[in-house]
């Protein structure tokens, strides 16, 4: 979750949206943000704080007491996926997150098997904590490797050792967890395409059934676009970054997996995260807690960033500081967009003639699929991966 | 700026303003005798004072008091103040009583006729004199005569003008009066003793030049019977009052309410007001031997009432006119198109309205493939050029991209056909026999230090030396000829930057010249942009290109396939680049907390995409097109004042 807010209309006092507001449809997630971190690494602009920066202290009652409020309005069938993320959400006690995940199950109730999702720093677990998140109910763990090169490592200013986390992938499996992801980051300043390679035999050799792999995107205000502004470091460049996609998917589709989304891959469709198709599909979900976004029925909102300006918010009314109604327009934009991201792609009923005209035009240009294409699903090739805003773009705006 | 056409700031007498009359009593317009006249001008560079000196004219002949006194008076127009330039001259009419001398008491009229002190005026310049008798030669003391000043000398000595050089600003510390009195009268023929020195910020011997011009200037001479003859040497349009036509008399009277004829088309108009400016209007009876003054007909645009054409009374008109009359002929032409194409009816209706004002102004619509909409517009000059698109830009608040300024070449085909060729897209297609350049006369004044910089810069563009003098022991004036087409590229600029700012330059057209020029296209993914067509001597096209072909590699955004950038003479290249196809164009991640934000981003783009122009598949930002157009500096930005 990226730090900046978006500006928005203000919320009514009432709430982001009216009680009654029908939610899930599609299927219902609740996002719970975990705003803290041991340090932070020099890449990161997430909305996340350091104990020097914000307190702990009764910072899952604040979440509860924003999921009571949410369930007085809305009021979802019930919950299919849940999905922790921070910052560094194993900073809480597995107690604690299962204080969370209990008390969603209380109000709007978990579905039978849900998938209950919970991100990690490979040095924040061991394998009791794991057993004891996954006794709490968590069923998918996501641990940010980044590297298995210390160098880029160092370069990202993440603590861990680049074998530590392809173990705790292993003592993640052994403690029972479903499934298992590990990111990557790719394109650092330094890392050169054995590291990388290293890297993506790592996660391989850990046995997860999910993997992401991120082009390292350098955002403002941290200190690595500083570096990169004092000349101290290079900036990324696009064409590193467009052979180390070619080599992640190379190298994870000859271990089996296959793309699903742009920087997703999954060992199976029961391996896909299942709260992040959740996202891209426009379904609805609640975010809790600092600088989180929720999304329910094209109303999209966004809470206070400062864990003590929330936890003030939530003591007698709403957090959100920050909504859209989205437009129709708007709407068909942000479907095009996610959608076009996916394996299974947009269907082409969801583009207008001189969208579909354009879709074609792209397939001749090896950006979309031609066959695919011929089945009404616009899907991209593997260089359409590469260009996919651009091809987003074009879609969007054919006349 | 209030209107169109309010840089105007003299206000013609209408019935709801009138200006009471304040004449010169004893002599009338209409009833002066000439011989109380003297006619004469000021020459000067600009920086140089003149503008000074005229505000202390005024007001020592009290036609303006302190009170109403602003700043440089005479200068009408924002951006003549701003640039320090006078554009469109005007003639004051002053009394003046001599002070010391045989003649002291007895009372005169001055007619000061203000003249535009840039090379592509030197036709309005020309005409400026001919209504004089005398020139007062205005140098600044602290740094000596420059090009312009000279080339304006010149053409005052052609005219027979009298001359007397003058130093102002004595009263600078850096003032050097002897030093500079050696060169004037040298110049001149006369000794340094008769030069006179004054200071226009101080009004120091000011009235003893005003003494001095009554004691050497001429007074005119005409013949009062006969048929009436007057030059016209500025013609300016008035928002109110239409064209307000400025006149020189040289023989018999124009009359108010005659009917006038223009002797140039033979048009008749009705005379609705004449009278003298001091230094507003004053309306009178009329105009005879030697006076200087205006009138209003009526007529809406300028060209109905022409620098230089001579006006005669219809009903007794004179048998011949004056002589010396040019239609004004563009020597530049430069496209100038709209950057938001829906401002394309504004633009013409901005030309429309300066075109009024502005007999040299010429524009006819054409279409860019590139740039859209436009017009191509013909200028006397790079400064011309320069005022104009200011003009549009500040007075109609238009955004505008102008092509790189070219010259008229005339080209002869194998076939025997002729074309004239304003734009370079519209070169002849055809086998091609000779191509003819307009070339110039050019005076580059320079401190001797400088003399190989400026042979050098002179030879890199195709100069030939005609002639080298010493003005002074330090200061050298080499004339050169040189293809108009490569002064009206940076030359300026470079001269200035290889003499520290310390030489000057003027030009003037003088023919045409065989050369050996060429087309050179730029190709875009194959397809011509026309903006970038240009023609250029043979051995500079390769340059040309490079040049080009890598600004654009720099401007273009990577596209999502290969983009070649190709320089070409005909169908030979003689330059390439590459834009390499654009790799990765995706972002990486797109989770709950970042859509909203990704797609404010997409909204943008889409938005940046409607301003893109289309060169075949290729997407090109507009910024690209005006920064590969644009020269670093233009030239004419460094002639004026900072």
């Amino acid at each position: 979750m990226p730090g900046a807010l978006p500006s928005g209309e203000p919320v009514p006092a009432t709430g982001p949206v009216p009680p009654g507001t029908p939610a899930g449809e599609h299927g219902f997630g609740v996002y719970a943000h975990v705003p803290f971190c041991a340090s932070r690494c020099g890449y990161c602009d997430f909305n996340t704080y350091t104990p020097d920066e914000a307190g702990r202290d009764g910072y899952v009652d604040q979440v509860l007491a924003e999921l009571r409020r949410a369930a007085s309005v809305v009021t979802p069938r019930r919950v299919d996926t849940v999905f922790v993320g921070g910052g560094t959400p194993t900073l809480l006690a597995p107690s604690e997150l299962g204080r969370i995940l209990a008390e969603i199950d209380r109000t709007w109730g978990l579905a039978d098997g849900a998938e209950i999702t919970t991100e990690a720093n490979p040095e924040s677990v061991d394998p009791s904590s794991l057993r004891e998140l996954r006794a709490a109910g968590f069923t998918r763990i996501s641990l940010g490797m980044q590297s298995a090169a210390p160098h880029v490592l160092k370069v990202l200013e993440r603590r861990h050792t680049p074998g530590r986390a392809v173990s705790a992938a292993l003592e993640a499996r052994d403690a029972g967890f479903d499934h298992v992801n590990l990111d990557l980051i790719y394109g650092t300043p330094g890392e050169r395409p054995e590291d990388f390679a290293a890297s993506l035999d790592a996660v391989v050799a850990a046995g997860v059934d999910h993997v992401s792999a991120y082009a390292l995107i350098v955002e403002d205000g941290t200190r690595l676009a500083t570096a990169m502004r004092k000349g101290v470091l290079p900036y990324p460049d696009d064409d590193v970054a467009a052979d180390r996609y070619l080599a992640a998917e190379r190298a994870l589709t000859a271990a089996g997996f296959s793309w699903y989304e742009v920087s997703n891959w999954a060992r199976d469709d029961a391996a896909r995260c299942r709260h992040n198709l959740l996202y891209w599909a426009g379904g609805d979900w609640w975010g809790l807690g600092p600088g989180a976004h929720s999304h329910v029925g094209g109303v999209r909102w966004w809470n206070v960033r400062h864990p003590s300006a929330y936890a003030r918010a939530v003591a007698d009314g709403w957090p959100a500081v920050g909504r859209e109604t989205l437009t129709a327009d708007e709407r068909h934009t942000e479907d095009v967009m996610l959608r076009v991201r996916l394996r299974d792609g947009l269907p082409l009923e969801h583009l207008d003639e001189a969208g579909r005209k354009e879709a074609l035009r792209q397939a001749e240009a090896g950006l979309l699929d031609p066959a695919k294409l011929e089945a009404g699903r616009v899907v991209l090739t593997l260089r359409g991966r590469l260009l996919a805003d651009g091809v987003v773009r074009d879609l969007l705006t054919a006349t | 700026m209030e209107t169109a056409c309010a840089p105007i700031r003299i206000l013609f007498p209408t019935e709801r303003n009138a200006v009471p009359p304040t004449l010169d009593p004893g002599s009338h317009p209409g009833a002066t005798a000439p011989e109380r006249i003297r006619n004469f001008c000021i020459i000067a560079h600009i920086d140089h004072g003149k503008s000074t000196l005229a505000d202390r004219m005024l007001q020592l002949t009290e036609v303006v008091d302190a009170r109403q006194m602003r700043a440089q008076y005479l200068d009408r127009m924002d951006i003549e103040r701003e640039r320090g330039i006078t554009i469109k001259s005007q003639a004051v009419r002053m009394p003046w009583q001599v002070r010391e001398g045989e003649r002291a008491g007895e009372p005169f009229v001055l007619n000061m006729i203000d003249t535009p002190g840039h090379v592509d005026f030197t036709y309005e310049v020309s005409r400026s004199l001919a209504a004089c008798e005398g020139a007062v030669l205005l140098v600044d003391a602290a740094q000596g005569i420059e090009a312009q000043t000279l080339a304006n000398l010149y053409l005052a000595l052609e005219n027979d003008l009298h001359i007397i050089p003058v130093l102002n600003k004595i009263d600078l510390p850096a003032a050097q009066p002897e030093k500079y009195a050696e060169e004037l009268a040298h110049l001149i023929g006369c000794e340094p003793e008769d030069c006179l020195k004054v200071s226009g910020k101080t009004g120091e011997g000011v009235p003893h030049l005003l003494d001095e011009i009554v004691r050497q200037f001429s007074p005119p001479v005409g013949d009062a019977g006969a048929p009436a003859r007057a030059m016209i040497f500025d013609s300016v349009y008035d928002v109110y009052r239409g064209v307000v036509t400025y006149i020189r008399v040289i023989d018999g009277k124009i009359e108010a309410r005659e009917r006038i004829k223009m002797m140039s088309t033979g048009a008749v108009h009705e005379l609705l007001e004449i009278g003298v400016i001091s230094p507003e209007p004053v309306k009178g009876t009329g105009l005879g031997v030697g006076e200087v003054g205006y009138l209003i007909t009526g007529v809406k645009d300028v060209r109905q009432s022409r620098v230089g054409d001579t006006v005669t009374i219809n009903s007794r008109p004179a048998a011949e006119s004056l002589g010396g009359y040019k239609d004004p002929k563009p020597m530049v032409y430069s496209g100038l198109y709209p950057i938001d194409g829906s401002e394309y009816p504004l633009l013409r209706d901005a030309l429309d309205k300066l075109k009024l004002n502005d007999a040299a102004l010429n524009y006819e619509p054409e279409t860019s493939a590139a740039l859209g909409f436009g017009f191509r517009c013909g200028f006397l000059g790079l400064l011309h050029l320069e005022i104009i698109r200011e003009r549009l830009e500040r007075e109609f608040n238009l955004d505008l991209i102008s092509t790189a300024p070219n010259v008229v070449y005339r080209v002869e085909l194998e076939d025997g056909s002729e074309a004239t060729v304003t734009n370079p897209s519209e070169y002849p297609t055809g086998k091609i026999a000779k191509v003819y350049e307009p070339v110039v006369r050019a005076t580059v004044l320079t401190p001797n230090d400088y003399v190989g910089a400026v042979m050098e810069l002179c030879q890199g563009r195709r100069g030939q030396l005609k002639g080298m003098d010493y003005l002074s022991s330090d200061r050298v004036e080499l004339r050169y000829t040189l293809p108009l087409a490569e002064i009206i590229y940076d030359f300026f600029d470079q001269l200035k930057s290889r003499t520290k700012g310390y030489a000057s330059l003027d030009y003037e057209p003088t023919g045409e010249q065989e050369s050996d020029l060429v087309k050179v296209d730029i190709l875009l993914h194959g397809e011509a942009v026309d903006a970038f067509s240009a023609i250029v001597h043979k051995e500079k096209a390769y340059n040309y290109g490079v040049t080009i072909a890598a600004k654009l590699r720099g401007l273009i955004p990577r596209q999502q396939f290969e983009v070649p950038i190709q320089a070409a003479i005909g169908s030979r290249i003689i330059a390439r680049e590459t834009i390499r196809a654009i790799r990765k164009d995706v972002l990486a991640k797109c989770y709950g907390g970042d859509i909203t934000r990704k797609r404010k981003l997409i909204e943008k783009q889409k938005e940046g995409k409607k301003r893109m122009k289309m060169v075949g598949r290729v997407e090109v930002p507009q910024e690209a097109f005006i920064a590969a157009l644009s020269t670093s500096d233009a030239p004419a930005d460094t002639k004026g004042k900072k």
